[in-house]
């Protein structure tokens, strides 16, 4: 079967039972409203604008993802969500109540994992609880319950850095469940693990976010983990950051791995390359000062292509 | 985990068993040095003891005169046919051999001195020790709180830092006149000296400590929901433990450099006094017994100290690196 460029459809073509499944997502109540949020910071290079009128709305149990070139300042996005950074302009609202600070209501999950170190993994998952409160018995209940469901509940007495990378990732996950957030909100958590790891992680989240009652808000610069994982994906410009278009992913659930040559797949992958890496992208200054100049430093009959 | 030793190679497979050898051979080659000096007659022995002073009229039993003159007494009496002074070979005085050091350290804790004008090497031992604790236990009650409060609120850093920085500079021995002045001749003064040369440089080092710790674990602390005074006591101090144990060795290490000059403040007392005293009496095996207790108390306590760490804080892979 050919799939060139022309032959696959539209990517925002939708088939009978994804239009129906948007339709049931628009139906439900909006948790995360944001209205045009900016940001501007001060810095050695004099005033920059991080983000620009970036205006969106995410339903309960929606999966969204945000994605964009670096610099495109997704990742202040995610932190002014989280509440560790503040906007300049507009509104974001968490059902309803303007975001200030961190708050128990929205969970995080960075790339670096971000574990205590000094604690074992179940006292890590008990931190959130009896931060807020919880009692010592009630929180240790919740971090054995929240272990189980990622997989981790013989690793309870470990310390973090006796975990792998995906292990770690899954302490993070259930450290940021056990609060039961409204918005689980996810910062590249799965750019430092290998292929392999990632894949693994990516078809686990899935499987969470079926199971609980939980909005996730996933930031990624992977285009296939994109399009795998989320029901619609934020596509953001950079210099400065503002929304460049919100896709509706066409690809059927339950996804499976098998659907990474799907036609949907492939174009709404032909998309998003044409949104992130456009034809002539221009180098950055700094990028064209490096040229590297080549000598041949092996014998001239010794060649490897 | 030495990840440089790794890197420059050597290191990477030396197991644990010939770590310790060449642990070991690192104490043993400069003994070796001192035992070949000492005991080989021919190696440096720049000076003659005399056992019989034979015709030479300065001479006396038990004078250690250089070889030169020695040589020149001999072939004068030859000359005049007198008898000849007989010695041997010997070191200067102040280069005692290791047997009797190692004599001397073993007389000093077994058989002390009974009279009290001579101080007992365990008695003065032990009243350094007294100085040294009370000197390092009050510069941490002031400098750790303070240090961590630095490295947090970056207000409280800029309130103190640029003076606690000027202050560093000024050596603490200089404070001497000044202490016993206002404290008296006793331990006071000592003590004082220990907490100037400590404390100034315990604030900056664990403001340091506490800013390097990483900002995503206090960042994920709040997302969690600690608030302001949790995340000083539940993220900040549990998260820099491991290296503020490890600066508080290095400087416990600093406080015993003070100690000599602290000691040698107001009336001299301790350990210095005991090394000044027997110096005085040419009693050079009894100095260097001492000089080698001060190096084994201090360096086996921080043994103790690496060892305790490795123990308290087993999700720490740097407490282990020797």
């Amino acid at each position: 079967m050919n799939l060139s460029e022309s032959a696959l459809p539209g990517y925002r073509h939708q088939s009978e039972a994804v239009r129906a499944r948007f339709e049931r997502i628009r139906a439900r109540e909006v948790i995360l409203e944001v209205r045009g949020l900016g940001k501007h910071y001060r810095s050695p290079q004099g005033e920059t604008e991080a983000l620009r009128g970036i205006d969106f709305s995410v339903h309960r149990r929606e999966f969204v993802c945000v994605i964009g070139p670096s610099g495109c300042g997704k990742s202040t996005l995610i932190r002014i969500l989280a509440g560790l950074d503040h906007h300049t302009e507009g509104e974001a609202l968490l059902d309803g109540k303007p975001i200030k600070g961190p708050g128990q209501d929205r969970g995080m999950v960075f790339q670096g994992y971000s574990l205590f170190p000094w604690l074992t993994v179940k006292k890590n998952v008990m931190f959130g609880p009896q931060m807020n409160g919880h009692a010592r018995d009630d929180a240790e209940r919740d971090a054995l319950m929240w272990l189980e469901l990622v997989g981790l509940e013989k690793f309870a007495d470990a310390y973090p850095h006796q975990l792998s990378g995906g292990m770690r990732q899954r302490v993070a996950i259930a450290r940021a469940l056990v609060n039961q957030p409204r918005i689980l909100l996810m910062d590249e958590p799965f750019g430092a693990l290998d292929a392999q790891s990632r894949a693994k992680m990516q078809s686990h989240l899935i499987d969470i976010w079926k199971n609980i009652d939980i909005t996730v808000l996933f930031i990624t610069h992977d285009l296939d983990e994109a399009i795998y994982l989320a029901d619609r994906i934020l596509v953001l410009k950079a210099h400065p950051g503002e929304v460049q278009e919100v896709i509706e992913v066409p690809v059927p659930r339950p996804r499976t791995p098998g659907q990474f040559s799907s036609p949907e797949f492939l174009a709404t992958k032909a998309r998003l390359e044409q949104l992130i890496h456009p034809a002539a992208e221009p180098e950055s200054d700094d990028e064209q000062k490096v040229k590297p100049h080549l000598i041949r430093l092996t014998d001239v009959h010794d060649n490897v292509e | 985990m030495s990840t440089i030793t790794q890197w420059l190679g050597s290191g990477a497979d030396v197991e644990a068993r010939r770590r310790m050898l060449l642990g070991l051979g690192s104490f043993l080659l400069p003994l070796l040095v001192w035992c070949l000096v000492s005991y080989v007659p021919f190696v440096w022995h720049p000076k003659m003891y005399v056992t019989a002073p034979g015709g030479v009229d300065f001479f006396q039993v038990g004078m250690l005169v250089d070889k030169p003159m020695f040589r020149e007494e001999v072939a004068d009496m030859q000359k005049a046919h007198q008898p000849l002074p007989e010695g041997y070979a010997a070191n200067p005085i102040y280069l005692p051999a290791p047997g009797a050091v190692a004599e001397a350290f073993y007389n000093g804790f077994v058989n002390p001195p009974q009279t009290s004008d001579v101080p007992s090497m365990p008695a003065s031992l032990w009243h350094s020790i007294q100085v040294i604790f009370w000197g390092f236990l009050i510069s941490s009650l002031i400098g750790v709180p303070l240090g961590i409060l630095s490295g947090t609120y970056s207000a409280v850093g800029r309130l103190n830092e640029p003076f606690v920085e000027f202050f560093r500079y000024l050596p603490a021995p200089a404070f001497g006149a000044l202490a016993v002045a206002v404290l008296g001749i006793y331990d006071g003064p000592k003590i004082a000296i220990i907490v100037i040369g400590t404390l100034f440089q315990q604030v900056l080092i664990i403001a340091n400590t506490t800013r390097k710790l990483e900002v995503t674990i206090i960042e994920a602390a709040r997302t969690l929901g600690t608030k302001r005074l949790g995340l000083l006591t539940r993220v900040v101090v549990p998260g820099i433990l491991p290296d503020l144990y490890r600066d508080q060795r290095i400087l416990l290490g600093w406080a015993w450099t003070y100690l000599i000059v602290a000691e040698l403040i107001g009336t001299s007392s301790g350990i210095t006094w005991f090394i000044t005293q027997q110096a005085r009496y040419q009693h050079f095996d009894n100095v260097y017994a001492a000089i080698m207790t001060i190096g084994i108390i201090g360096f086996g306590t921080d043994l103790v100290l690496g060892r305790l760490g490795r123990r308290l804080f087993p999700w720490d892979s740097s407490q282990d690196r020797r």
